[in-house]
């Protein structure tokens, strides 16, 4: 029984890593209708950066933050390279996958290949029903529940946000009623990238992080979005605690060599029973 | 219709516009006026270049040479209207207010009441007829001094078009919004304005006040199927 408590414990937490992450994606993907798959990359970074600003001796609370704003500049940055032109869709999305690829080739260059760890909030083990939970986990937990609080209100609930919905709804009819779509569109990669930002550093501590963890970080954020078919912020926070608990049981129970295997099998399902729902709408209307 | 003509100064003025998409010239010495309060009317034939001069007035593209001065705030309809699929009809009015003062679309549903009971409907299960009233509402919620047009009745009943017709004459009589209203129905277009210009590949052809083009054999061949109903 505690056994599960604890699986279910990591599961959640991880769950809200995917939920960060699966949000950006549908911010990105609501306002330019780009797949962002150098997602994983701002919780590596972020990360990184966050521990190297630790080793240089900044306090950790103005580390962590520091970091989370260099991942909205290296956002902004990845936005300006991919939607500032005039690509395609897909064309962008290759190029999402050449700056994730970059980022790896980087992270490795100055941080190296050994996984990376710093120590989260200080402070005694709570006792749980049983089990020992160690503080950054409800770290972990209350921060990104404000920060997807936040962003559900921003996206569906206020003027701005719906103007960032626009944009990506009807590019060119956004423009005539005066939004600025490309400025937009560069918000939406800042976001998506304080969002993998946010992650990074709340989750180094509890898990570490090497320069390639981005490629399965984006996979299950990714998939975690696919829930809310890229659009639903409330959907995707679903879809991340799915993940992250489907993963840990296949994980403690089975083998974490099956972990990814296993939520790459339930992202094809979702996708599959999601189309035939289409499907089946598109019969109706 | 208050017919000022181009006596008084105009709110919207355009000389020798020349507007092209790469090597290929879509416009070409393009000059028109819209008066104060006045309802103008361009007609011409598929690909004369009408939804180019639209975009260029709204700044979406760029003149090579030519001038456009307009003395106030232009909104634009948008041919096939445009609207944003994914968000509902009360949205879809609010974002129209953008750069404006006031996101309350408390008016456009006073001039279009059916739009009040389908407020909160996604713009994407209209009908064409409630669309395009969305998408007039939208560009009124910018506060316009002048209404650009493309394609009012494009895939609408007659009868739908007749009424949102009356809609707009009646906003020009009460508010004396100006308005450029770009018709594929030469006949519609000739009976809502005043004064009309024809676009012909790019150039205007012709231009002068509805009554007399309605006559002239060319308009009438080309734009009115060779016989006139007055
Ligand atoms: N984006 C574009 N790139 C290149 N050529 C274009 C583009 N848009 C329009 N054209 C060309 O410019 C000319 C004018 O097109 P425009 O859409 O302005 O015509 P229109 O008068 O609005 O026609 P319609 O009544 O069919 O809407 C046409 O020859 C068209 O093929
Ligand atoms: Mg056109």
């Amino acid at each position: 029984m505690s056994v599960l408590l604890q699986y279910l414990v990591t599961g959640v937490s991880r769950g809200f890593l995917f939920a960060l992450l699966a949000t950006g994606f549908v911010i990105i993907y609501r306002v330019t209708k780009v797949v962002n798959f150098a997602q994983g990359a701002f919780v590596v970074l972020g990360g990184f950066i966050a521990y190297s600003l630790l080793g240089a001796g900044v306090p950790q609370g103005l580390s962590e933050v520091l970091a989370v704003l260099a991942s909205a500049a290296i956002g902004l940055l990845f936005g300006a390279v991919t939607i500032l032109g005039k690509m395609s869709t897909i064309a962008s999305l290759i190029t999402t996958i050449g700056l994730a690829l970059l980022c790896e080739a980087v992270a490795m260059l100055v941080w190296g290949t050994t996984p990376l760890t710093y120590s989260g909030l200080s402070g005694h083990d709570l006792r749980f029903g049983g089990i020992f939970v160690q503080p950054q986990y409800l770290l972990l937990i209350g921060v990104s529940l404000v920060v997807l609080a936040a962003l559900w209100l921003l996206l569906d609930h206020t003027y701005v946000g719906k103007a960032m919905t626009a944009c990506a709804s009807n590019p060119y009819a956004a423009r005539l009623t005066g939004i600025n779509v490309k400025a937009m569109g560069l918000l939406s990669f800042a976001i998506g990238g304080a969002l993998g930002g946010v992650g990074g550093v709340l989750i180094m501590p509890l898990f570490p992080i090497t320069y390639d963890s981005d490629v399965n970080l984006a996979i299950l954020g990714f998939a975690a979005a696919i829930v809310g078919s890229l659009t639903s912020p409330t959907l995707a926070l679903a879809g991340g605690l799915i993940f992250g608990i489907a993963e840990e049981l296949v994980a403690g129970y089975w083998s974490q060599a099956n972990e990814t295997a296993v939520a790459l099998a339930l992202m094809i399902l979702l996708l599959l029973w999601q189309s035939h729902r289409r499907q089946q709408v598109a019969k109706l209307v | 219709m208050t017919s000022t003509g181009a006596a008084t100064a105009p709110i919207l003025s355009v000389d020798g516009l020349l507007v092209r998409y790469g090597a290929a010239i879509a416009l070409e010495d393009v000059s028109l006026e819209v008066g104060r309060g006045e309802m103008v009317a361009l007609i011409g034939a598929n690909g004369a270049g009408k939804t180019t001069l639209l975009n260029t007035l709204s700044g979406i593209l760029a003149p090579s040479a030519g001038t456009i001065r307009c003395a106030g705030r232009l909104a634009h309809v948008p041919e096939g209207r445009e609207l944003f699929f994914d968000l509902c009809v009360d949205d879809n009015l609010r974002l129209g207010a953008w750069k404006a003062p006031s996101r309350d679309p408390a008016r456009i549903y006073e001039l279009f009441p059916k739009l009040r009971d389908l407020s909160r409907r996604k713009a994407g299960f209209l009908s064409g007829g409630e669309q395009q009233m969305v998408a007039i509402g939208r560009a009124l919620m910018a506060g316009p001094d002048v209404l650009a047009i493309d394609e009012l009745s494009q895939g609408l009943a007659p009868i739908v078009v007749q009424e949102i017709g009356r809609y707009l004459v009646r906003l020009n009589a009460e508010t004396g919004l100006s308005v450029l209203l770009v018709e594929q129905n030469a006949r519609l277009a000739l009976e809502l304005c005043a004064r009309a210009y024809v676009l012909e590949t790019g150039r205007i052809a012709t231009h002068g006040p509805s009554a007399l083009l309605r006559n002239e054999p060319a308009v009438r061949s080309a734009y009115l199927g060779g016989h006139v109903t007055t």
